[in-house]
């Protein structure tokens, strides 16, 4: 039996549960709050027991017994392998090089995996002033990989960003390389309609999965930019009753629930 | 070399906190200190430059205020809740009044205390290249690197005026403990020119769990304000309030509401006590 009575898993939920088979058990992963955070936690409770959560307040090795609401919660530092300082996290932890995994949400993208998490709109005069930078730059120029979570729309997933606020692969190609980033970059973005991955020369990122019952046409009209579709495009496995009973667990655990 | 002064949380914010001041309320979602910024909102500061790596809640009642001329900052919202209605009404619109910002990423805001607090005028990191960061900040610079060329960033030091931190305890002469998450705290108030901490309580000698210690020398005035980082939480005191988080999304989003808020539960209050007993009087109130 499913909790709650639904078996139908919701595009969000979809998305949570592909993000978190990315995680291998043992993978050393920044986390960012909210879905993210989510996803970590239940890679965690099931392929991926060994992983290490890394929380930007400095708690190395967390395992909450419920989702964060907070990237500083007590509960993250009373079950930390270590805590440390804010300058110590991202200098000797992220910026030397130790992160596997960075999970990184935006609220807008463009086709080469580049953030926007700063304005929508002018920067001086925006129509929406957005939180802001926070760990993103860093965590998407340093980590091994980033995988991309966030919702598909003409909105989020444009064709020239607002704001760069974090560099994915820059102007695609090697231009990324050559601005001397440390980490790989995007690898991955996953959203509620499907999956894309970056073309391995020219870096755009490509639909190479839809997620159950979403077209590929439904995933281009969604672009505000010409989204290719890989020949091959896969239709993303169905969350098994396993990882959903797990993640409607972990949520009604959540912090205001 | 002097030592802290053990004061009033009122007499430190009217020695300390003047008009136009640069000032850093740190804190990394543990030990905010809330009651020291209700303190200075209730004295009618005005024209302050807020610095802080994380502004939330207390920095939204601040600007929402008035009290704020310009904001240096990384990361700007409710964590886990949602938008800052106070700070977005203030870059969007101008209301109650504009708002300067300067901002940098959660990297560089720390390199830049670091560098402070070392006596250096920046601070060096990988960071910054390809963003579109620097062409808003006059304090961010590229550099190459003596030894090997590669293109680093410098950032300049930030040395506030006053900062402002919260922490479980202070012994009798001033010496501060913190223990949990330390944030950013330590290297905050080493980089300002004074300092004003808050503390749960004094006692005889610091616990033995404290992980931080600042010096008595190095602190300009401590206060006793039990819970006084509530809505934020204090290590192996009291929890984190998420519902008071959750709440102050209805509270902050509408003008009015909000100014009544503050009315009520800030500036009509004669100290953080008695904002505590509202808050438990109220459906917002603590959990």
């Amino acid at each position: 039996m499913i909790p709650n009575g639904q078996v139908r898993p919701t595009a969000d939920e979809v998305m949570t549960v592909v993000a978190a088979r990315q995680l291998g058990d043992g993978d050393v992963c920044f986390v960012g709050i909210g879905l993210p955070s989510l996803a970590a936690n239940l890679a965690r409770c099931l392929h991926a027991p060994n992983a290490v959560l890394i929380y930007e307040s400095g708690t190395i090795g967390a395992k909450p017994s419920r989702p964060p609401l907070s990237i500083g919660d007590g509960e993250l530092a009373a079950t930390a392998d270590a805590v440390v300082g804010v300058p110590e996290i991202f200098a000797y932890w992220l910026q030397a090089g130790r992160i596997d995994v960075g999970f990184l949400g935006a609220a807008q993208i463009d086709r080469f995996g580049n953030i926007n998490t700063t304005v929508v709109g002018d920067y001086l005069r925006p129509t929406v002033r957005l939180p802001g930078a926070g760990g993103a730059p860093e965590i998407a120029s340093s980590a091994r990989q980033t995988i991309v979570i966030l919702r598909q729309s003409r909105r989020t997933f444009v064709d020239r960003l607002d704001f760069r606020t974090s560099v994915g692969h820059l102007d695609g190609g090697d231009s990324r390389q050559a601005l001397g980033m440390p980490g790989g970059g995007p690898t991955l973005v996953i959203t509620d309609l499907g999956v894309l991955r970056p073309d391995p020369v020219s870096r755009e990122f490509v639909l190479v999965a839809v997620h159950p019952d979403v077209g590929p046409v439904q995933a281009v009209e969604a672009t505000g930019w010409p989204l290719k579709v890989a020949p091959d495009l896969a239709v993303t496995e169905s969350p098994t009753v396993a990882e959903l009973r797990e993640l409607r667990e972990l949520r009604s655990l959540g912090a205001l629930a | 070399m002097s030592t802290a002064e053990i004061t009033t949380l009122a007499d430190a914010v009217a020695g300390l906190v003047h008009d136009g001041a640069t000032i850093a309320l740190e804190g990394f979602t543990h030990l905010i200190p809330y009651a020291a910024g209700h303190e200075i909102l209730r004295q009618g500061r005005a024209g302050l430059t807020l610095v802080r790596m994380t502004p939330d809640v207390i920095y939204d009642q601040m600007i929402g205020a008035g009290a704020a001329d310009r904001m240096i900052f990384s990361w700007g919202g409710n964590p886990g809740v949602g938008s800052l209605h106070r700070f977005r009404d203030a870059v969007e619109h101008g209301f109650p009044r504009p708002l300067a910002l300067e901002e940098h990423s959660h990297a560089g805001m720390a390199t830049r205390y670091v560098a402070a607090a070392s006596g250096l005028p920046f601070g060096v990191l990988r960071g910054y290249l390809g963003t579109d960061l620097p062409r808003y900040s006059p304090d961010i610079a590229l550099l190459a690197c003596p030894f090997t060329g590669e293109t680093l960033t410098a950032v300049r030091a930030l040395h506030p005026d006053v900062t402002v931190v919260h922490a479980q305890q202070a012994d009798r002469r001033g010496n501060v403990g913190i223990w949990g998450i330390p944030g950013v705290q330590k290297e905050a108030v080493l980089a300002a020119r004074r300092s004003i901490v808050t503390v749960e309580e004094v006692v005889d000698s610091l616990d033995s769990r404290c992980t931080v210690v600042l010096p008595s020398w190095v602190v300009t005035a401590v206060a006793a304000v039990p819970h006084g980082a509530h809505p934020s939480y204090a290590h192996d005191y009291y929890d984190r309030d998420n519902r008071f988080y959750a709440a102050w999304d209805a509270i902050s989003r509408d003008r009015d509401t909000f100014a009544d808020w503050l009315r009520r539960h800030v500036l009509d209050t004669d100290d953080f006590g008695e904002h505590l007993q509202l808050l438990a009087e109220t459906t917002a109130g603590r959990a």
